[in-house]
């Protein structure tokens, strides 16, 4: 101890022991402590991808340009406004250069087109990881201190959902995760805030189970809460995994709970209920009234053939009350006065017809293992504490219930939630999208006593969900306004009057989008009144007829009133109008024949139109437009001419492209259109 | 003394346990052992499909193992593999009643073409295999894939479905099908750019073919032959890349 004491003291005397020595001791091991910096930026991970990117491209053709491109050391993106200090570029060096379109090696691969630039949004709010990171590690994986990893490129398109709130042409999968999160009613339990303050609205419309009893039986709801997909291949409802007795017992709630509606059940006196059913006629009627276009029915092979407005009826015989059904298909309004469904005004026999061929729909295993005992008090008391702790009432309107408010966690921030806040599932990845998707999954697995039903989505849908719900993040929420781009404002247009209450009746937005508010299964009406001659729209509500040969989705006949045509008509004539023109700025009739001779030489070289539409069904093929043989007693000449001049213009969207077309050649054309009056027989003889 | 001994057997046990584990882990990577051998492995459907870059094929890859003659084999080990980023679901198994396996497949985080094996052991040990083709989207692809739905297949694609029926039949002078990369890999981006935007009389060909380029922006007329390029079959090569010293 002692000998080491004076070592040290010796050596001290050696290094130290004269200032002048002292001063080159110190200045040696400053000058050392001064070279590891720079050794340290020597050997560095991104030094060392630098390098290789020189070596990359100095074998290269324009190997000039892109070294003049190159700057070696660490680069920044800062972006102040938005939170953005990303240091990926400094490794992603080439990821700018167009020419390294063949080069597939990270991190020197060309960025793929996307319409922003790395300088006017950085890295990770597409990315995420950590942006100011130097190491690879540290910057694509979740390290103790940052816990925010890479996104999987899977759900990339969840990143434009942080500013992009509308539907982007770009992002289907991103458009499919909202659909299924109005659609499968994930909203009515979990409120997500949209930055603007609203809420997400559902767009689905669960029926009341106030009035249940009448529409079908307590067998058939008992087997239903069992599997929905049992009854229904295509049913949104999903599995709330009931046992027997919590199902015996909800059912037995439901029913007993249930208030009847004077007049939603048909009398089983009329003579036209006894008429025998006919197959034939219900078949054909069935397809008559277009039924097909908002119901599907699972056909031999398995597939879910038609429409998803409606619910599917491959088994309503074994759901529905024969005297329910025939009332509902009489007036549907009577049960339920909001349904997407139309009110058909049929005749009693008609109804009948249908309610026969309906009820032939049936699946008698569905409810041949089901033999409920009558219900007794307690079942229908511990039927209605179910129904509270399922949160029914949270998609269901039922009498006695109140709708919960908050029922499930709040999903606004479900994006940004800290991984350490999850709980992972043994053999799962730790990071959040996994967490999302085993959740959607598999809900019950993550816990005991956990209510989240059981859905049964496809992986796809699944993926599309998850990328949806990775968009709400806190950046979502704290996006300056001249970046986020808005939702398009849901409408709530009701046309007033008569006719308000007769397009309510006929459930026209079912299919129909006026004003932003409705479907897009058939054409928007907003400017219907411009665009076609009243009477062709007479004739045409009071027996639709088919504009284009090519669609199987089709206007119904509705059996209007010529009282009820005229309302509408009038209505739709005088509030339908676009501001863009008036709609009497050019003659119906009088053009002369040298017009319409220049119009058809337009039509048939010029522009080619015979290519989408059919003039002469003799010589014309092309159905992708509508045929164009009566156009002239249909559409309105200022109309044509307009949408001649730009189609885009009139019905953003539409097939047919601007053709950028002259004053003169949108006249000519206007006038040939004009003439075809129905005539188109007798031209071809010509 | 004996408490050392302890000690030692401990660590043997551990040892002995930690080895176990090892062997255990390691068998599950593996293949389940093949209980027939084929001879040949072939594809039975999911080939040239379209997806979104890293997101899971529409439909499962299915490939079938024969024998010398051609019957199915019930029972052969198959083994799919691919470029780095592939990912299959499941990645080998064992041949069904019907000498099948199917797997789900997601591509890598790059667009574009993925070329993925599934290979079968012969009773003589040799690896027979079966190469496929998939192609990835990216989001200029995405964009012109919807453009493609919205304007274009109507005419250009054959195929007819009940809900969109094509026009091609109709049509007097057919239409090239994006896929046909015979004809359209010959074409310039610039030459494909002329008859997007001014119609066919643009490059001497038929008016059937209407100008889009007042319709569409230049960005969207760029995405489409993006995605015009994607899907050709031969592929496409870009054109002019000039490798100095290779």
């Amino acid at each position: 101890m002692q000998s080491s004491g004076n070592k040290f003291v010796g050596l001290w005397q050696k290094l130290f022991g004269d200032p002048i020595r002292a001063f080159g001791v110190v200045s040696v091991l400053f000058l050392i402590s001064l070279a590891i910096a720079p050794a340290k930026n020597r050997f560095s991970e991104w030094g060392h991808y630098q390098k290789g990117y020189v070596r990359l491209i100095r074998g290269r053709g324009e190997a000039v340009t892109l070294q003049r491109h190159f700057q070696s050391g660490i680069q920044q993106i800062w972006l102040p406004d938005l939170g953005v200090v990303d240091r990926c570029t400094t490794c992603h060096v080439g990821q700018k250069e167009a020419s390294l379109i063949d080069v597939s090696t990270q991190p020197f691969r060309r960025h793929p087109v996307i319409p922003h630039t790395s300088e006017q949004m950085g890295c990770v709010i597409c990315h995420r990881g950590q942006g100011p990171a130097t190491t690879v590690e540290e910057a694509h994986r979740s390290t103790l201190a940052w816990e925010q990893p890479i996104l999987p490129a899977r759900y990339i398109e969840s990143s434009c959902g942080q500013c992009h709130r509308a539907p982007l042409t770009g992002t289907p999968q991103l458009n499919e995760g909202h659909r299924l999160l109005t659609r499968y009613g994930c909203v009515h339990c979990h409120t997500v805030k949209q930055p603007d303050g609203n809420s997400l609205k559902a767009t689905d419309d669960p029926p009341s189970l106030s009035h249940i009893a009448d529409k079908t039986t307590r067998q058939w709801v008992f087997a239903w809460l069992k599997d929905p997909q049992a009854y229904a291949a295509s049913a949104t409802m999903p599995n709330f995994k009931l046992s027997d007795n919590d199902a015996r017992d909800i059912s037995a709630f439901l029913i007993a709970n249930s208030t009847p509606i004077p007049g939603d059940t048909a009398s089983n006196s009329s003579p036209a209920q006894k008429a025998a059913p006919d197959p034939t006629a219900g078949a054909s009627l069935y397809g008559e009234s277009f039924c097909a276009s908002c119901h599907a029915v699972q056909n031999a092979a398995g597939n879910v053939v038609g429409g998803d407005v409606g619910p599917e009826l491959t088994r309503i015989g074994t759901k529905a009350k024969p005297e329910w059904l025939q009332a509902w298909i009489r007036n549907p309004r009577i049960y339920d006065p909001g349904t997407e469904m139309p009110h058909y005004r049929f005749t009693d026999q008609q109804a009948a017809v249908l309610t026969g061929f309906l009820q032939a729909k049936a699946d008698p295993d569905l409810l041949a293992n089901v033999h409920l005992d009558a219900a007794t008090p307690e079942q229908i008391a511990h039927g209605r504490t179910l129904v509270t702790d399922y949160g029914c009432a949270s998609c269901h309107e039922i009498s006695g219930i109140k709708k919960p408010e908050n029922f499930a966690p709040e999903l606004t921030r479900i994006g940004s939630k800290p991984s350490s806040q999850l709980i992972f599932l043994p053999g799962m990845q730790h990071t959040l999208p996994d967490y999302i998707v085993n959740k959607i999954k598999q809900p019950r697995a993550f816990g005991s006593g956990l209510k989240m039903p059981q859905y049964s989505f496809n992986p796809a849908q699944i993926d599309a969900l998850t990328t949806q719900l990775l968009s709400f993040t806190d950046r979502a929420q704290s996006v300056p306004n001249s970046l986020a781009v808005a939702a398009t404002p849901a409408s709530n247009y009701q046309p007033a009057g008569k006719a308000g209450q007769l397009m309510n009746d006929l459930a026209c937005f079912s299919c129909h989008a006026i004003n932003g508010r409705g479907g897009n299964m058939a054409p928007d009406l907003t400017w219907e009144g411009s665009s076609v001659q009243r009477k062709w729209l007479e004739d045409f509500l009071r027996n639709p007829n088919t504009l284009r040969p090519a669609l199987i989705r089709r206007m119904p006949k509705f059996n209007l009133t010529n009282e009820e045509i005229s309302t509408l008509s009038d209505y739709i004539m005088t509030v339908y109008q676009t501001p863009a023109f008036e709609r009497d700025s050019m003659p119906e009739s009088g053009y002369s024949s040298a017009q319409v001779e220049q119009g058809r030489q337009l039509f048939y070289s010029k522009y080619a139109c015979q290519s989408c539409h059919i003039v002469d069904p003799k010589a014309d093929k092309g159905y992708i437009g509508p045929t164009l043989t009566q156009v002239g007693a249909r559409l309105n000449a200022a109309w044509i001419y307009h949408w001649m001049k730009n189609p885009q213009a009139l019905r953003p969207g539409t097939g047919e492209p601007n053709r950028n077309m002259s004053d003169d050649d949108a006249r000519g054309l206007t006038a040939f259109m004009m003439s075809q009056k129905g005539s188109g027989k007798q031209e071809a003889k010509k | 003394m004996t408490r050392q001994l302890a000690i030692r057997i401990g660590l043997v046990c551990l040892a002995l346990a930690c080895s176990g584990c090892n062997r255990k882990s390691g068998t599950a990577h593996l293949a389940p052992a093949p209980s027939k051998y084929g001879t040949a492995i072939v594809e039975s459907s999911g080939g040239k499909q379209i997806a979104a870059a890293g997101t899971t094929l529409p439909q499962p890859v299915i490939v079938q193992v024969n024998d010398e003659q051609g019957n199915a084999v019930t029972g052969a080990a198959v083994q799919f593999g691919g470029p780095a980023g592939v990912v299959f679901d499941p990645q080998n198994g064992i041949t069904d009643s019907s000498g099948q396996l199917s797997s789900n497949v997601s591509l890598g985080p790059q667009a574009g073409r993925y070329q993925i094996s599934a290979a079968t052991i012969t009773k003589d040990k040799k690896v027979v295999e079966v190469k496929l083709e998939e192609i990835a989207l990216g989001y200029q692809q995405i964009l012109g894939r919807q453009l493609n739905d919205q304007y274009c297949s109507r005419c250009h694609d054959p195929e007819s479905t009940p809900e969109r029926v094509s026009n091609y039949d109709n049509l007097a002078v057919k239409p090239h099908p994006f896929t046909e990369g015979e004809t359209l890999n010959k074409m310039s981006d610039e030459d494909l750019t002329a008859i997007i935007g001014h119609g066919g009389p643009a490059l001497n060909k038929s008016p059937l073919m209407p100008p889009y380029g007042y319709t569409l922006s230049k960005t969207d007329i760029q995405a489409l032959i993006s995605y015009i390029r994607t899907v050709s079959d031969p592929p496409y090569r870009v054109p002019g890349i000039v490798y100095a010293q290779k």
